[in-house]
């Protein structure tokens, strides 16, 4: 694991990835629902190949930070760039087609589709082939199914996954629709990747499996990966950036050995000690 | 072998669609050898154009309905629309173009154009509303095109077309002709609707609707059916699917009120009431949602059955009624289901121990 370093603004990012762009710029970031402050000022920095955690006790406001940064949300402050690009306006689909790719908490498969079709409906904008020749059945059309086919199983593999292909999506058991969830997200080809609450349902072993997983998935595609977790083995483990939030705003930022010793973190985790 | 095995092995959906195909090229057959042979009884044969014309409405509507999942309610609004585009089309061809056939299937396009057209229309705001919303606008929409229609005067003359509102001021010149006379309806247009064409389009509109269910723009439309937040999250544009479905539908509805008015010598706006909106989605329910060879029978069948039930006169719709409520509680029926899948299961084991004993037999 790399070192974490200071950008030239606010936040720390891996040694490796700086100099190079960043691939997410969070800053000053906040959302009112009515009265409620649900996130304020919130700032954050990854790297274009970190491995970055989300963390905070329940209802600090984590899952709405990824609401916020795929547009389900339009932020009442702050601003978001993306590889650069100002994401304000744009409409999920367009976010997640700039490169920004989620799994969800509660659990938002295509139930009543196959788990081959539930990958291939994520390379919907990667398989280019017109109305036209799907209707005529051109050969452009079974090719480009047959390629988009071949590559859903690839990505698949990444959790042993094929023998399932055939399957119903709402059939699986509840680990595989949560390894299934991320590789439809996987199947959109994003630079970064947001996954909430991966682990959650899992046994320690499934979560070793799963980390291990992660960390493939970033050193293959080269992507950047944002999780919310509750499991702090699979944070501390992998996570090379982590943000704690609480009560909507940012408490503490900086690598695991940091937030681990963080007086901060332990109070709003465990309550304060009473002298 | 082996290879010329697999190579011939058709997948559970390709299997599924020649069957689709099957029921109704076999349903043609059985109804053209009656026919031949004298066979077919007056009632049924009057009934032959709208059986494929009510199958192919259940068809459109089950795109909306089952494929895509909104809820409709004014479906018959697009049939309505596409029916009396069809029948002003179908005027101004017959004396021009000699070629019946060639009438038909320009105003069958016709009729499915401009019911395209109006559902794009009327998609654009109705698409954003949900469930309930979505059933209640779409039911005013129902309404309104009967209503409009029910107001509509068109004739022909030297000049043209005319158009008038409310008030029959046509101002044809001598030897015009009134296509639509307001509530009085169309009369004295071609009768050209034949069963070959119904069936035709029938086979036309399954083949349009599998090789869309087939492509990438299928796979959204069901994705968007069954999660649109997930949809969205992986790069759906929501807004334009739902649309071009929609428009689809309203298309497909279009060219089934075309083949239906055009089998009728006069047709009023007042046919295409909530009723038949009502008629069109219990086809749909009760063949299942999303399911074409279901659509396909229900509507069918449930066409035929008012007039096979004509001998019981007065007691005609409650009998109707009885046998709609039967059919959905048997095939809700989760015990029957059981039965049925395990009876099959049976069946498979009985004809593989046969066919075991069979080549026993000659090893």
């Amino acid at each position: 694991m790399d070192r974490l370093v200071p950008t030239p603004s606010l936040g720390v990012i891996p040694e490796r990835d700086s100099g190079k762009p960043l691939i997410l710029d969070i800053h000053g970031l906040g959302i009112d629902f009515g009265g409620l402050h649900a996130v304020e000022d919130f700032t954050l920095l990854i790297g274009r190949t970190e491995i970055a955690g989300l963390i905070g006790p329940n209802g600090a406001g984590k899952t709405t930070v990824f609401n916020l940064i795929t547009n389900v949300y339009q932020p009442t402050r702050g601003v978001i760039l993306f590889d650069g690009i100002d994401t304000r306006g744009k409409r999920p689909d367009e976010v997640s087609r700039m490169g920004i790719a989620r799994t969800f908490q509660n659990i938002r498969l295509f139930k009543d589709m196959t788990v081959l079709d539930n990958v291939l409906v994520g390379m919907h904008n990667q398989i280019p082939y017109s109305m036209l020749s799907a209707f005529l059945h051109l050969p452009s059309y079974h090719r480009k199914e047959k390629e988009a086919r071949e590559k859903a199983m690839d990505l698949l593999g990444i959790f042993d996954m094929q023998h399932m292909a055939k399957w119903q999506a709402g059939s699986l058991p509840y680990g595989a629709q949560r390894r299934l969830e991320i590789v439809r997200a996987l199947a959109t080809d994003p630079k970064l990747l947001l996954l909430d609450e991966p682990a959650a349902g899992m046994n320690p072993a499934e979560t070793a499996e799963l980390m291990e997983n992660i960390r493939n998935i970033r050193d293959r595609f080269q992507i950047a990966v944002l999780l919310i977790e509750h499991d702090m083995s699979l944070v501390m483990g992998i996570c090379e950036g982590i943000a704690v939030l609480n009560y909507g705003k940012i408490i503490a930022k900086g690598s695991p050995e940091d937030i681990k010793n963080n007086p901060t973190v332990i109070e709003a985790y465990l309550g304060k000690q009473e002298d | 072998m082996e290879q010329l095995k697999k190579k011939f092995h058709l997948g559970k959906t390709n299997r599924e669609k020649i069957f689709t195909f099957g029921i109704v090229l076999l349903f043609f057959a059985v109804i053209e050898i009656l026919r031949g042979t004298g066979n077919l009884s007056n009632l049924l044969k009057g009934q032959l154009v709208p059986i494929c014309a009510y199958v192919v409405m259940a068809l459109s509507l089950n795109l909306t309905v089952g494929i895509l999942g909104e809820l409709s309610l004014g479906h018959a609004g697009f049939v309505s629309v596409g029916a009396f585009t069809g029948i002003v089309t179908a005027t101004l061809l017959k004396p021009v173009v000699p070629q019946t056939w060639l009438v038909l299937l320009i105003s069958i396009v016709a009729g499915g154009l401009t019911a395209g057209i109006i559902g794009f229309l009327i998609g654009i705001p109705v698409l954003r509303l949900r469930g309930d919303y979505l059933a209640i606008v779409t039911l005013a929409f129902g309404e309104i095109v009967k209503s409009l229609i029910t107001n509509l005067y068109i004739g022909v003359d030297a000049k043209g077309l005319h158009f008038s509102f409310i008030n029959d001021n046509l101002n044809l010149l001598e030897g015009g002709k009134k296509i639509i006379a307001g509530p009085m309806g169309a009369s004295g247009f071609p009768k050209i609707s034949t069963f070959l064409a119904g069936i035709l389009l029938i086979l036309f509109v399954l083949y349009f609707l599998y090789r869309l269910l087939g492509s990438k723009m299928g796979r959204a439309i069901k994705a968007m059916r069954d999660n649109s937040i997930a949809a969205e999250a992986v790069g759906i544009h929501l807004t334009r699917f739902k649309l071009t479905a929609f428009t689809m539908s309203a298309f497909i509805a279009g060219m089934a009120g075309t083949l239906f008015a055009l089998n009728f010598a006069s047709l009023s706006a007042t046919k295409f009431n909530v009723d038949m909106s009502i008629l069109l989605l219990v086809f749909v329910v009760l063949g299942g949602l999303g399911n074409l060879r279901g659509s396909i029978i229900a509507a069918g069948v449930l066409t035929v059955l008012p007039e096979m039930l004509r001998s019981l006169r007065d007691y005609r719709m409650l009998a109707y009624s009885i046998v709609l409520i039967a059919i959905m509680l048997l095939t809700n029926n989760q015990r029957l289901m059981q039965w049925w899948t395990q009876t099959k299961k049976d069946a498979k084991k009985w004809f593989a121990k046969i066919r075991k004993a069979k080549d026993g037999g000659e090893a």
